[in-house]
């Protein structure tokens, strides 16, 4: 078979692309097998060295913050928890939503789906005195509830529901009256089996959103116990930055590659599924 | 007392538009009615208010001695086969026809019996693991099928199923149905658009016409008595020939054509049908025209042509040698015309 030459540029294209991408993922992997002492005097590597089970061992398991209680593990969990939670409800919670939005017939349908959507325009950043004084009032500082609750409204993944409901025909829906189903069975029975390929998406795009959150849970959380894995990013391996000792820069690389790990599973995971409803396509 | 009585039936949609005005009708046990009409004529609307899926503004409906209007249409015990067959596309064969039965809190091993008995019947017992996507148009319409009769309802409900087929299937699916509803003896309603399909499914068909039935009766008694103008216009394939004329005394006035009707009607504006069949053409004819255009259609043909302005078709064997242009002559037997008032669009 001959190689046509635009083949070759578009190959030459996509893989420096790719080069792009995971490079300074691999650089700082390497960098994070690395002991701090050669990261200092040699700089950013690009193989790997010999300090890797140490390193992450480290990470894992040292005790950090102010008051030196927690480990990042326990960051890990918290970033996790938060994330699933914000994600499985957001998922849901829009799904319903929408949902109520399309099949119950309602005066206010349109209005109250529009005043949803426009809370795009009103981000959590924006919103983030009230939502503070309202979770503080409602005593949900330094809890998980806190974290996760004042974050599951989402009008994009409501948006998207509305708009693929919306696409299923009504027959199906009269067909299945007539086979008994009420509204809560055509829900589980009929449009969350349809909508899969959908749920994947929205809950790898929330589940990413929560995970990445920074901002909300700084504000949310003054016991360290439930500080997040993003959080830690910016206060943990530092404390010793200031004093006479190396910069601990290859516990920092170790923690930031594990920090990517649990986005990138779920994608993964989840990623199968998408391409598969995808495929199939089935309506 | 009927079996399905609708009483003054009447549907407005909030829009204002009146989809179905005061209709009545009685349907017996067993009987296959076929509800016939051009698009947008509310024939939908009334077979969806049988089924529940449409409210009722005013009027009537019981099903087997019990009213039904405000009854959930899963309760009313119909099963409605959908134009695109409303499949549902994420369930194998075997769940979509097993889901209503479950529903129902049946057992299991009823279920499996049933769903294999109706499949054989309908010959897609190799298909119950497939999902619908998976099926072709024919196969797809089985299933529907099938999806109804397992049900086993007081009444089936057709919504034009046939008009997604091509015609062969569509020729040879209407046939499977008209076998399987004499078989199982099932009160059935079917909606067309088509005549055709009418005229061989139904053994009663009810023109309706903007929400109002126009005629009820038997194929045969809609071909040959047609109640009104548009009953005439409607049923027959090629349509029937319709000429504005005045009659005085029996006397149908065409231009300077004259037909006589044996009788002693006077009517001023007033509409003569006749079925292009029933022209027939010998060289002995009273009548005499030319042919505009001649459509060649196998073992017959269809000759266009116009008396006075007014156009008219005739149907007759391809045997008779007759070419675009050429003069003929015909007769039209009295007892072969239908007359209607123009005012009042009514048979006279």
């Amino acid at each position: 078979m001959k190689i046509k030459p635009i083949e070759i540029l578009s190959h030459i294209i996509l893989i420096l692309g790719v080069l792009l991408m995971v490079l300074p993922i691999w650089f700082s992997f390497a960098t994070s097998t690395h002991d701090n002492v050669s990261i200092m005097t040699e700089g950013m590597k690009f193989f790997l060295g010999e300090s890797f089970s140490q390193n992450y061992n480290e990470v894992l398991n040292e005790k950090g913050g102010w008051s030196e209680e927690v480990t990042a593990a326990r960051m890990f969990m918290n970033s996790f928890i938060m994330a699933l939670g914000i994600a499985t409800l957001k998922v849901v919670i829009s799904a319903m939503s929408a949902y109520a939005l399309v099949y119950f017939r309602f005066k206010l349908a349109v209005p109250i789906f529009w005043l949803i959507f426009i809370t795009l325009l009103v981000p959590l950043e924006v919103r983030i005195f009230p939502s503070y004084k309202i979770v503080s009032d409602l005593g949900l500082t330094n809890t998980y509830t806190g974290l996760i609750l004042p974050l599951v409204a989402s009008a994009t993944a409501t948006f998207f529901f509305r708009q693929f409901y919306k696409t299923i025909p009504d027959e199906l829906l009269e067909s299945a009256k007539l086979d008994g189903a009420n509204s809560w069975r055509f829900f589980i029975d009929f449009l969350l089996p349809l909508s899969k390929t959908m749920l994947a998406a929205m809950f790898i795009f929330m589940f990413v959103y929560g995970y990445s959150q920074y901002l909300w849970p700084l504000i949310m959380t003054t016991d360290e116990k439930y500080w997040t894995v993003v959080m830690g990013m910016k206060i943990i391996f530092t404390e010793n930055y200031e004093g006479v000792a190396l910069p601990r820069t290859g516990e920092r690389f170790a923690y930031i590659i594990l920090s990517m790990l649990p986005p990138v599973l779920v994608v993964v995971i989840l990623q199968r599924w998408f391409i598969k409803g995808l495929i199939q396509t089935e309506k | 007392m009927s079996f399905l009585e609708l009483q003054n039936i009447t549907k407005i949609y909030p829009n204002g538009t009146k989809a179905v005005n005061e209709t009545s009708l009685n349907i017996d046990n067993g009987e296959f009615v076929v509800f016939v009409g051009p698009s947008g004529c509310g024939k939908s609307t009334l077979l969806r208010m049988i089924a529940g899926l449409e409210d009722i503004t005013s009027g009537e409906i019981s099903l087997d001695g019990n009213i039904i209007n405000n009854i959930d249409p899963s309760e009313r015990d119909v099963a409605m086969v959908f134009q695109n067959y409303a499949l549902y596309p994420h369930m194998s064969v075997f769940n979509n026809m097993s889901y209503g039965l479950k529903n129902r809190g049946i057992s299991k091993d009823e279920i499996n019996n049933k769903v294999n008995d109706v499949a054989k019947l309908l010959e897609i017992d190799q298909l119950l693991t497939r999902k619908p996507s998976m099926l072709s148009g024919g196969q797809r319409q089985r299933v529907a099928m099938g999806r109804a009769i397992v049900r086993n309802p007081k009444i089936f409900l057709f919504d034009e199923p046939l008009s997604n087929l091509d015609a062969k299937l569509r020729n040879q699916m209407r046939l499977e149905i008209k076998k399987l509803q004499r078989q199982m003896g099932v009160t059935s309603i079917f909606v067309t658009h088509d005549q055709t399909e009418a005229m061989t499914l139904g053994d009663r068909i009810v023109v309706i016409n903007n929400g109002v039935v126009e005629q009820v009766g038997t194929p045969k008694e809609i071909y040959s008595k047609p109640n009104t103008k548009f009953v005439a216009e409607f049923i027959g394939s090629p349509q029937m020939n319709l000429f504005q004329c005045k009659i005085e005394n029996g006397l149908a006035k065409i231009s300077d054509m004259q037909i006589n009707l044996n009788n002693s009607l006077n009517i001023q504006d007033a509409c003569i049908g006749v079925r292009p069949d029933d022209i027939l053409i010998s060289d002995q004819g009273e009548y005499s025209s030319s042919a505009n255009l001649v459509e060649y259609l196998g073992s017959d043909m269809i000759i266009y042509s116009s008396v006075g302005g007014q156009e008219f078709s005739c149907k007759l064997s391809s045997k008779i040698n007759l070419k675009a242009g050429d003069n003929f002559k015909f007769n039209i037997s009295p007892s072969a015309l239908h007359v209607f008032d123009n005012n009042s669009g009514q048979r006279v």
